[in-house]
């Protein structure tokens, strides 16, 4: 068993975001369109692209440490879809990874020191492969996320990536009637 | 880049695959009504009329103070200018936005010529003269609850209303606490907290006030949260008692009084035997749905929620006491009788629907009982005093079990559709939201027929092992849902109690999620989650009116009488909850198993409606 919001630090500390100790700064590019990142990357980072074996573990981990509960196979539910292409909170590597480390506070639970680091980084590489379009491609039936693409480099390369044109069926752009 | 050919390639399958509907289950996969349908004797309609008491159902008084209009439950008006005829030109008098995109579930509610609505989180409440054009704000408060509450909301981030009591508005907020407000002020009298999100706990339910006390539970079914159901002095708020409804017998209040009806529910702390060591205090049972008061026989009624997990291996035994009733004592909350719909629940049959107090005739002689419409796909006619189940019946698809033993009143299996690790079980039905899930039929003592508005969905389902980590979904199991026979996905059943069968059945493309209420008009009033408002006729089942409105409705109607004297119908838009978080939520279509799996079963709903939030009121003019 594992509390995640069990321990007894005045009300604040208590809610399932709390925030714990974040670890290295990182911040969004605020300006869309750079084609670098304002900030420095997080040189834990690199290990993580294209890298199989941290998608696949992820994927295991995401059913674990019951995200799926909440975010389903990428579809979410009391969370928000992790398939799509909105991100609230950003959507490089260690964007997400930041997400899992702090929780954010619309009931997002904080994961930082509850979980090995590793692992964190290795749900955020499933979950960010999760609207890789090779990801989507690759669904079979409607249970989405089962064979996760590793994530490429240049997914990361600038604030603004999006998938190259015309390669999801995102849904989100174009709704059509019944 | 490597990958974007093979994409292009693979496009077409997918694209079609993201908003279509699965093929419903074919009849044959289901029992019928005669084969699984019991009861303790032959109907004996000449024995007497069905009625609610007039202690449950005083004479109406024009207003709307609770979500189930009256202690009997029975959603009905005595107004009578709205008839089949007159129906024809009802039209919108004014709306109101709501400021809040999310499923709302709420009885708007009429005192004093005001009208009060709650919406969905953040829970605004706003209070509405009706004695003005246009109906003007009088105010608004907002309770402001924890933003991270939502992430323990498992359907949507729903609110099911409030009640008008000695000049207050009493309503719960999703953080778990209940708020009474002064009706002309909209100042707080009382708050207190109740719930607490860090072990998954939210409050989505309406309380019931009556004799000066407020009647609350929690949510919480699917993070492993231990149900329980409080009662607060109306006055102060002050907690007066507070049972669970798994663990020991003195914490779920069971005590001498305690006479259930069937030998397996008698012995002693069976909500900790009846579960794996420890299991109980993470097992659910919650009271997420109606609390009924009764004034003839002075008790409470309330159902009890799924057990948890939804892995039903993980928790061999028959988990008591989930997916059940419990009849307490009002002030002291003594348990007086139980009874088990859904023992060692397999399918996320919570019992948490609404029950309808009347007087009716059984077997010769005339029975004070509750009808209970449950989401293992029966209609439960029960004997108040006792708990005995004179009969049941199933009112939709059903196969995940044959019947209720109507000796012992056990639930029958089917070892078919028991759920296994890992391994996909298919078609089963009802779906895990139920034959019916928590919105609200009506009783009419003019036609003497229920109105219930349910859902004809099946579904698949694989267990999977799951660890508790509090705070976080405790379900273990892959659900893909789909229509039932017939492919429609939703139903408007007429149904006789006595004679234990449908009169009439409207079909609808959505399931229905919205409650309805009945009129002295012989009106039945629903919405439908694709965002119309419909008015049928109460003996045929016939379409009468219908208005389009901005989103899906998932709400309570209501029927009042206005200043001037004459009827109203409100209602309030809002696609969302469970069934509609496809549209209201952040969810995708792509993924048949979001929203615990009912978004494959609703993944074209967005090309139907969009989120919205607002209330709309009707009358005819004058
Ligand atoms: C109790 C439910 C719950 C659990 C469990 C949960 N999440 Fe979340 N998650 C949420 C909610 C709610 C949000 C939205 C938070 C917000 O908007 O502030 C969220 C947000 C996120 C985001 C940010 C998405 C964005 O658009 O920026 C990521 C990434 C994420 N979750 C991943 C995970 C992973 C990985 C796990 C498991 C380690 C997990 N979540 C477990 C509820 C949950």
């Amino acid at each position: 068993m594992l509390a995640l919001g069990g321990c007894n630090k005045g009300p604040a500390a208590d809610l399932p975001a709390s925030q714990i100790g974040s670890q290295a700064v990182i911040d969004s590019a605020l300006i869309p369109g750079l084609t670098r990142s304002a900030v420095s990357s997080d040189p834990r980072v690199a290990q993580y692209y294209d890298n199989a074996d941290a998608v696949n573990t992820g994927k295991r981990l995401f059913g674990q440490y019951n995200c799926s509960g909440c975010h389903s196979n990428g579809g979410g539910g009391m969370g928000p879809s992790l398939m799509d292409d909105e991100w609230i909170y950003g959507g490089r590597l260690e964007q997400i990874h930041q997400t899992l480390v702090e929780g954010r506070p619309n009931g997002m639970p904080a994961w930082g020191g509850k979980v090995p680091d590793q692992q964190l980084w290795q749900l955020s590489a499933y979950v960010r492969s999760m609207s890789l379009p090779a990801t989507l491609a690759a669904q079979n039936g409607a249970t989405p996320s089962q064979t996760p693409a590793p994530v490429p480099r240049e997914a990361d390369d600038h604030a603004g990536w999006s998938p190259p044109p015309g390669t999801t069926n995102d849904y989100t752009t174009l709704t059509t009637g019944p | 880049m490597r990958f974007t050919v093979t994409v292009l390639l693979a496009l077409a399958p997918l694209a079609a695959l993201a908003q279509t509907v699965p093929a419903p289950v074919p009849a044959s996969e289901v029992f019928t009504r005669e084969e699984i349908g019991h009861a303790l004797a032959a109907p004996t309609p000449q024995a007497g009329r069905t009625m609610p008491s007039a202690a449950n159902a005083p004479e109406d008084d024009g207003q709307w103070t609770m979500p189930s209009k009256n202690y009997a439950s029975t959603r009905f008006s005595a107004l009578t200018e709205l008839t089949p005829r007159t129906v024809k030109g009802l039209q919108p008098l004014f709306s109101f936005s709501l400021g809040v995109n999310k499923g709302q579930e709420a009885a708007p509610i009429v005192a004093d010529n005001t009208m009060f609505i709650v919406t969905a989180y953040p829970n605004y409440v706003y209070a509405l003269d009706l004695t003005r054009p246009g109906a003007p704000l009088k105010w608004k408060f907002a309770p402001k609850p924890l933003p991270a509450s939502q992430g323990v909301a498992c359907c949507d981030v729903v609110n099911r209303g409030g009640s008008v009591s000695n000049g207050k508005y009493i309503f719960n907020t999703l953080d778990g606490q209940t708020i009474a407000l002064d009706v002309r002020t909209g100042k707080p009298v009382w708050r207190t907290q109740l719930g607490n999100i860090n072990t998954g706990e939210s409050i989505t339910m309406a309380p019931l006030v009556a004799q000066g006390r407020v009647y609350v539970g929690n949510s919480g079914g699917e993070l492993g949260v231990r149900g329980w159901i409080a009662a607060l002095e109306e006055s102060s708020g002050k907690l007066l008692w507070k049972a669970y409804n798994t663990g020991p017998d003195k914490e779920v209040l069971i005590g001498p009084a305690f006479k259930p009806a069937y030998a397996t529910d008698r012995g002693t702390d069976l909500g900790v035997k009846s579960w794996p060591p420890q299991a109980w205090k993470i097992g659910g049972g919650n009271v997420w749905g109606w609390i009924t008061y009764d004034a003839e026989l002075d008790a409470i009624y309330h159902g009890t929620g799924n057990p948890g997990p939804w892995n039903a291996e993980q928790r061999p035994g028959d988990n008591k006491w989930t997916a059940g009733i419990f009849a307490r004592d009002p002030a002291s909350g003594a348990a007086r009788w139980y009874y088990q719909f859904s023992p060692h629940d397999e399918h996320d049959y919570d019992g948490i629907n609404e029950q309808i107090l009347l007087d009716m005739p059984f077997a010769g002689t005339m029975h004070k009982v509750l009808i209970h419409f449950d989401r293992n796909g029966y209609i439960y006619i029960i004997e108040r005093g006792t708990g005995k189940v004179l009969s049941a019946d199933p009112f939709g698809p059903v196969n995940s079990s044959k019947g209720v033993d109507i000796a012992t009143g056990e639930l029958i299996r089917n070892p078919a559709k028991q759920t296994r690790l890992g391994q996909v079980v298919s078609d089963i039905c009802p779906t895990a939201s139920g034959s019916k899930d928590w919105n609200p039929s009506s009783f009419s003592p003019q036609t003497g027929l229920v109105y219930i508005p349910h859902e004809n969905i099946c579904m698949d389902w694989m267990n999977m092992q799951v660890n508790y980590i509090a705070g976080t979904p405790y379900v273990g199991a892959n659900v893909h849902m789909k229509p039932g026979p017939g492919g429609h996905r939703g139903e408007l059943t007429a149904w006789d109690p006595v004679r234990r069968g449908p009169v009439w059945v409207d079909k609808e493309n959505f399931p229905i999620w919205s409650g309805t209420v009945v009129t002295a008009g012989d009106l039945v009033f629903y919405g439908t989650m694709d965002g119309w408002f419909k008015a049928v006729n109460a003996r045929t089942g016939e379409l009468l009116w219908k208005a389009k409105v901005d989103s899906g409705i998932v709400s309570q109607p209501i029927s009042y009488r206005g200043p001037d004297g004459h009827q109203y119908i409100a209602v309030l838009s809002g696609v969302g909850g469970w069934s509609g978080a496809v549209v209201s939520g952040p969810v995708d279509p792509r993924d048949g198993s979001a929203a615990l799996g009912m978004v494959n079963a609703m993944s074209d709903l967005p090309k139907y409606t969009t989120a919205g939030g607002t209330l709309y009121v009707f009358t005819l003019p004058h």
